[in-house]
């Protein structure tokens, strides 16, 4: 019981911040892009149902549509073909402990900056343990890169031959899986995978390896800038859609002030 | 020569918009075949089936041989102007805000005479062309053009009331990513716009020729996405009061039907797009255009629906796609009812197969952006309301005019067209 007092405590005097790692739900923030030929994800696109007027003149409300991977979301293991047969795979059979949990965020935003394609390596992660130590259990991780800066065609750097954006390697996804049993992967990328992730080795290895192994992604993560690497706590629960693959959520993440942000 | 019409000055803000006053609008539903004819530019009188006479006005029956077969034939345009006056005043609100008008009487070659508006080039007794439009009440009206092209004779004042010429008007054209926008912002500069914007959707797609669109000086790219509320009332916020002429050349087209598919999913992306795109198109553009319709040389004139020929009997390898156009069709009949007596015309543009990615399998003729642009671009200047564009188009719609039903046959017949 003391534990929550504290928190409930520190929480209210602000030495303990809560920290909004989501984008806005934007009719025009980008959405993955697929062959135009397969399904597309739907925008986000609102639809006025009253405003203090005739159409109801006490209130004002509205009517939205999106896809389950539409804006900052959540990715449930039924997502991914190599997840379609796990127990528990979707949005409202996962169970709420999963959604609240600690977070280690691996700055890879000088990389980033200049190698579009960067991918996030074993090796890279063992160089991050040596500094910040060792990635425990069935934490989250999540990869900075601060491509949440970016606007417009720049974000999901667009051109004939596919997006440009960073993400992990296929190594890299499955040491995270099987050498520290991650409970799930985060990004500020349209996608867990890089922007040339069909190319790799399996095509898409986050996806793949991460929901094989039953466990979740987050993407279009903002503000990854304001975590420290250790000692946060991510606020990550989507909504309890029967038999989701995905959807959009608010992330939050509790951050010690005092603690070694950045 | 006409006197080419200058460039409107910028309007004054102290002054209130003129209202749209209308000519007189009532016809016998006999003489509403004459405006059909007229909104395809086509100059029709009653030929008598069993004796050839023309009989004009419209009747019930032949005056010649008491005929009841009257159809609607092309006749020969040429004529002589035989007797002319200049209205100086009217009791007519419409006519009386225009005045000096002139009008004439005209003894066709088809050998009836008959009462038209007469162009400000034709000579005293002079030999004319004339031509059948509909005027500000949608209605079919004549007019005595000289025989042969003169210039700037676009610019008469009285035909200009006729036509929706883009000569100083401005012109949205809502898809800028469409493979048609770069060839129809390229012909209506040519033709005198003085300001054309083009819709651009999610910039974070950089369209493909965004490059040559901008390089066009009067060009200026605006964000619209028509499947967006907030967007298209966005833009209409801010431009428009100034959209003389919309060219809605968004389209959502995907090869399929109902059985081929799995989900309505697609289905909901062309209705977004084709019927409720529209749909918010007219809710924030509409009103405006419509109290527009005579503010100066450069009032509100058109409004140019390119629909799919298919929308008219349904193509069931694109039958998902024909059936929202199908819906687009009559949305804008509804709409045409709405802006009726706003003095601005809604164009349908039925168009064959585009030259396209989606439309790649389909056999030729196909219709490339040029065509599409040429074809618009007259529609406007000749103030037209129903077209076609390409061969395709043209074909389906006379077998829809000759029998809608035996077209609905060889469409979906196991031998295909």
């Amino acid at each position: 019981m003391n534990a929550l007092v504290n928190l409930a405590t520190a929480l209210a005097d602000g030495s303990i911040e809560t920290v909004d790692l989501t984008h806005t739900l934007d009719p025009d923030f980008p959405v993955m892009i697929l062959p135009p030929e397969f399904g597309q994800c739907a925008r986000f696109r609102v639809e006025e149902v009253s405003r203090y007027d005739e159409r109801g003149p006490g209130g004002y409300w509205r009517n939205f549509s999106c896809g389950e991977h539409t804006g900052t979301h959540f990715d449930a293991p039924i997502h991914w073909i190599s997840g379609r047969d796990l127990p528990n795979a979707t949005v409202d059979a996962i169970a709420p402990e999963n959604f609240v949990g600690p977070v280690f965020v691996i700055d890879c935003s000088a990389e980033s900056a200049v190698d579009e394609d960067y991918l996030l390596s074993v090796e890279a992660i063992k160089i991050w343990e040596k500094t910040h130590g060792q990635i425990t259990e069935n934490a989250w991780v999540l990869m900075r890169t601060d491509w949440s800066k970016r606007r417009g065609a720049e974000y999901l750097n667009m051109r004939e031959d596919g997006a440009h954006s960073p993400g992990p390697s296929a190594d890299a996804v499955r040491f995270l899986v099987e050498e520290r049993n991650i409970r799930g992967f985060g990004t500020e990328t349209v996608g867990t995978d890089a922007g040339q992730g069909a190319h790799l080795s399996p095509p898409y290895p986050a996806h793949y390896i991460l929901h094989g192994a039953g466990r979740y992604g987050l993407q279009c993560l903002a503000n990854l800038d304001a975590l420290p690497p250790t000692g946060a706590v991510l606020i990550c629960p989507p909504l309890k859609i029967k038999h989701g693959s995905g959807s959009p959520l608010r992330v939050l993440a509790l951050v010690e002030r005092n603690s070694n942000a950045g | 020569m006409t006197t080419p019409i200058q460039k409107p000055p910028k309007k004054n803000p102290q002054i209130r918009t003129v209202v749209p006053t209308l000519p007189p609008a009532s016809r016998s539903r006999r003489a509403l075949a004459f405006t059909v004819a007229a909104a395809e530019g086509r100059f029709a009188l009653q030929k008598c089936a069993m004796c050839g006479h023309i009989a004009y006005p419209p009747r019930e029956a032949c005056p010649k041989c008491l005929s009841m077969e009257l159809p609607w034939t092309d006749v020969p345009t040429g004529g002589q102007l035989i007797a002319e006056t200049t209205v100086q005043t009217s009791i007519n609100t419409y006519f009386r805000e225009r005045t000096p008008w002139r009008m004439g009487t005209v003894l066709l070659d088809a050998g009836v005479t008959v009462q038209c508006h007469v162009h400000g080039g034709v000579l005293r007794n002079g030999r004319v062309r004339m031509i059948a439009r509909t005027d500000k009440s949608g209605k079919g009206v004549m007019m005595a053009l000289p025989e042969s092209e003169g210039e700037n004779m676009a610019d008469d004042k009285q035909l200009r009331e006729l036509t929706c010429d883009p000569k100083h008007r401005r012109v949205l054209i809502t898809d800028g990513r469409h493979m048609s926008a770069l060839s129809l912002a390229q012909h209506l500069a040519g033709a005198g716009a003085s300001i054309i914007f083009v819709g651009l959707a999610e910039d974070w797609r950089k369209p493909p020729k965004q490059a040559a669109l901008e390089a066009i000086p009067q060009v200026e790219i605006v964000p619209l996405d028509i499947t967006n509320t907030t967007s298209v009332t966005e833009c209409a916020g801010e431009i428009g009061g100034k959209v003389d002429i919309l060219i809605n050349n968004c389209e959502y087209v995907r090869p399929g039907g109902i059985m081929g598919r799995r989900d309505v999913i697609t289905a909901q992306d062309e209705m977004a797009v084709n019927y409720f795109g529209l749909m918010r198109l007219m809710q924030a553009f509409g009103p405006a255009m419509r109290g527009r319709g005579a503010d100066g040389a450069n009032s509100a004139v058109a409004w140019v629906n390119i629909l799919s020929v298919y929308a008219l009997s349904n193509l069931p390898e694109f039958g998902a796609t024909s059936a929202s156009q199908a819906a687009a069709l009559s949305l804008a009949q509804c709409f045409r009812g709405e802006m009726a007596g706003s003095g601005v015309k809604v164009v349908n543009a039925f168009c064959g197969p585009l030259d396209d990615a989606w439309r790649q399998p389909l056999p030729p003729p196909k219709v490339s952006p040029e065509v599409l642009a040429r074809d618009v671009l007259r529609c406007l200047q000749q103030g037209l309301e129903n077209i076609t564009i390409g061969d395709v188009a043209h074909d389906v719609r006379t077998r829809w005019i000759e029998d809608p039903r035996v077209l609905e046959k060889e469409l979906t017949q196991i031998e295909g067209m």
